[in-house]
């Protein structure tokens, strides 16, 4: 079973905003591919569109978010962390104010839209800027958990979906703390740290390990900022061995993050598996994670690589 | 008060609006004197007789909102703080300087009555839409006053905003256009001409009016006008103004855009300052 993970933000924003009339939706013309139409049609005076103008739809929601409201501006991963990039950083980071950027189409999911559309540096971009906060859910429950644990949060934080459907990972009643990785299985021989769309990958790798023998710690690091820095510490203490897996540029996101951490302790040998740094093109989205390496079959062998290699 | 006591009075209070900017802008020899100078006069007359704020509760919900979108002119809004008592007055002296409230560009989050962090052209105006659209949703009847630059218009976002604005028939937002036709590296005409900019404003769908925006009769005049209005429009006022208004060896000078007056120069500016506009 599978769902994309727009779908889950369109369901929770909605219901957060029949449950809390100071929720916002700013869309900017594409209010249809976010999932944003049922609130608009329901919730017409919590709703603005403004057309295709990130730039300006980031500055009007720092505007309502400094009347109360709790603007989620949304967009697709591209526009809402470049387009808009700076607008957010000066309106809503700078003076952190409660602005949520919700963005589908992240990472490769937008498959046969090509390059111009799949947002691969997004993360990274919000990741070094200071005050923001960075999730990527890796399931449509997540996703819906993960969206109104921001909505409580104060403060700004982008949220990246996906386009296209993908595999149930968690159950409805589970539970997520922004900045808190979740455990997925526990083990001592090797760590993969994943996020997002790829973790359906993530966790087949961490069974066909298992059958081979090797005992493997599965964490979702669905926030990227803050990480989890006990949780990437207590791997790099315990473990050592470390995989990191994301539909996502090598550079600057999931996999900067924790080589962050394991390079300051000194200690831990990490192999990021994601994007290199090369921009995509119209194809299957299965194609083009092969095409950079986020493949069962890589992460299998990266973690037995970085097990039994002093380096790598 | 009548009409021309009113502007008597704001008339003396733009003179000290103009001092204390200077003096800031002397003490820290950093910041914008041009275009601080040329928005004195409509920033004097919001702060001293139009706008509903309370300086000892700036975060009133029910206030008028104030949103400086060319944020580098800061010393004039600082200055108006400091004389309303937002702040002690002496705050003037820490001007950019570390740990002050008083950042180089306007900071919401450590300067009470700065109701919008600014700075970066163009941006401004957005956040002015989005203040006005929850005063309309929230039927509030507060009103939201923004000054744009008219170098800062050469940035597309401004025409995004206004669209928004058309489109939610903010009637409730002000935009003032400082029309002193000089920005950072030259004239506008030569950088980049922003030409009929009350025509492009009205050609949006926007209520326009334009004004000399040193002669406080007409700033009064035009606030009159437009207070009340309720007809679904924008207001925008575009006034002609000189950039270094106020201070002849600053008056229309490009070099004045972002230099502090050394000694000599500031106690020459203060004098001619208080004298008045002539």
């Amino acid at each position: 079973m599978s769902k994309a993970t727009r779908d889950a933000y369109g369901e929770a924003i909605l219901e957060l905003g029949k449950a809390n009339p100071d929720i916002y939706v700013v869309d900017a013309d594409i209010g249809k591919s976010c999932k944003t139409v049922p609130f608009f049609e329901q919730l017409p005076d919590q709703h603005v569109n403004v057309g295709i103008a990130e730039q300006n739809a980031a500055g009007v929601a720092a505007g309502l978010a400094t009347c109360g409201k709790i603007p989620f501006v949304t967009s697709y991963a591209v526009f809402g962390s470049m387009r808009m990039c700076e607008q957010i950083r000066q309106e809503a980071c700078y003076p952190k104010l409660n602005v949520k950027v919700a963005c589908s189409h992240g990472g490769f999911t937008p498959a046969n839209d090509g390059a111009s559309h799949q947002g691969i540096e997004d993360m990274g971009i919000y990741r070094t800027i200071p005050n923001m906060t960075v999730i990527m859910p890796a399931d449509y429950y997540s996703a819906k958990k993960l969206v109104k644990a921001a909505a409580e949060y104060y403060g700004p934080v982008y949220l990246r979906f996906t386009r296209d459907p993908i595999p149930f990972i968690y159950d409805e009643d589970a539970e997520f703390e922004i900045g808190k990785a979740v455990t997925l299985k526990e083990g001592n021989d090797i760590a993969i740290i994943a996020n997002g769309d790829i973790m359906s990958r993530a966790v087949a790798a961490a069974e066909e390990l298992e059958a081979k023998g090797h005992s493997v710690r599965l964490l979702d690091m669905h926030t990227i900022k803050p990480l989890d820095v006990d949780a990437v510490t207590a791997a790099i203490e315990e473990i050592g061995s470390i995989v990191t897996v994301e539909d996502h540029n090598i550079l600057n996101g999931l996999g900067s993050a924790v080589c962050e951490i394991a390079a300051e302790m000194g200690k831990g040998k990490v192999k990021r598996i994601g994007i290199q740094d090369q921009f995509g093109e119209s194809a299957p989205y299965d194609r083009l994670l092969e095409k950079n390496g986020v493949t069962v079959e890589n992460i299998v062998a990266s973690a037995e690589a970085v097990m039994t290699s002093k380096c790598c | 008060m009548t009409r021309d006591e009113k502007v008597a009075y704001l008339k003396e209070k733009a003179i000290e609006m103009r001092k204390t900017a200077l003096t800031m802008i002397h003490t820290a020899q950093s910041g914008h004197p041009g275009g601080s100078l040329s928005a004195a006069d409509f920033v004097t007359a919001l702060y001293f007789d139009e706008m509903n704020v309370k300086p000892e509760d700036p975060k009133w919900a029910d206030r008028d909102r104030f949103v400086l979108s060319k944020g580098h002119v800061c010393p004039i809004l600082y200055s108006a703080l400091a004389l309303r008592e937002y702040f002690p007055f002496d705050t003037i002296y820490t001007l950019r300087k570390e740990g002050s409230i008083l950042q180089g560009h306007p900071d919401m989050k450590v300067c009470p009555g700065v109701d919008i962090s600014t700075g970066s052209l163009g941006q401004g105006l957005s956040t002015a839409v989005g203040m006005a659209l929850a005063a309309k949703r929230d039927k509030k009847d507060y009103r939201v006053f923004c000054v744009v630059g008219d170098g800062e218009s050469q940035e597309g976002q401004i025409w995004e905003a206004v669209m928004t604005a058309v489109k939610y028939q903010l009637d409730n937002l002000v935009i003032f256009v400082d029309n002193n036709n000089l920005q950072n590296d030259n004239t506008c005409d030569v950088v980049m001409p922003t030409g009929d900019l009350k025509g492009k404003f009205a050609a949006f769908g926007c209520e326009t009016h334009g004004i000399d925006g040193h002669k406080m009769e007409e700033i009064v005049d035009v606030l009159d006008t437009i207070r009340d209005v309720k007809n679904g429009m924008p207001k925008v006022v575009v006034g002609k103004t000189v950039k270094g208004r106020g201070v002849s060896f600053m008056e229309n000078v490009v070099m004045w855009h972002g230099v502090a007056p050394d000694k000599e120069q500031f106690a020459q500016a203060i004098a001619e300052v208080e004298g008045g506009l002539k």
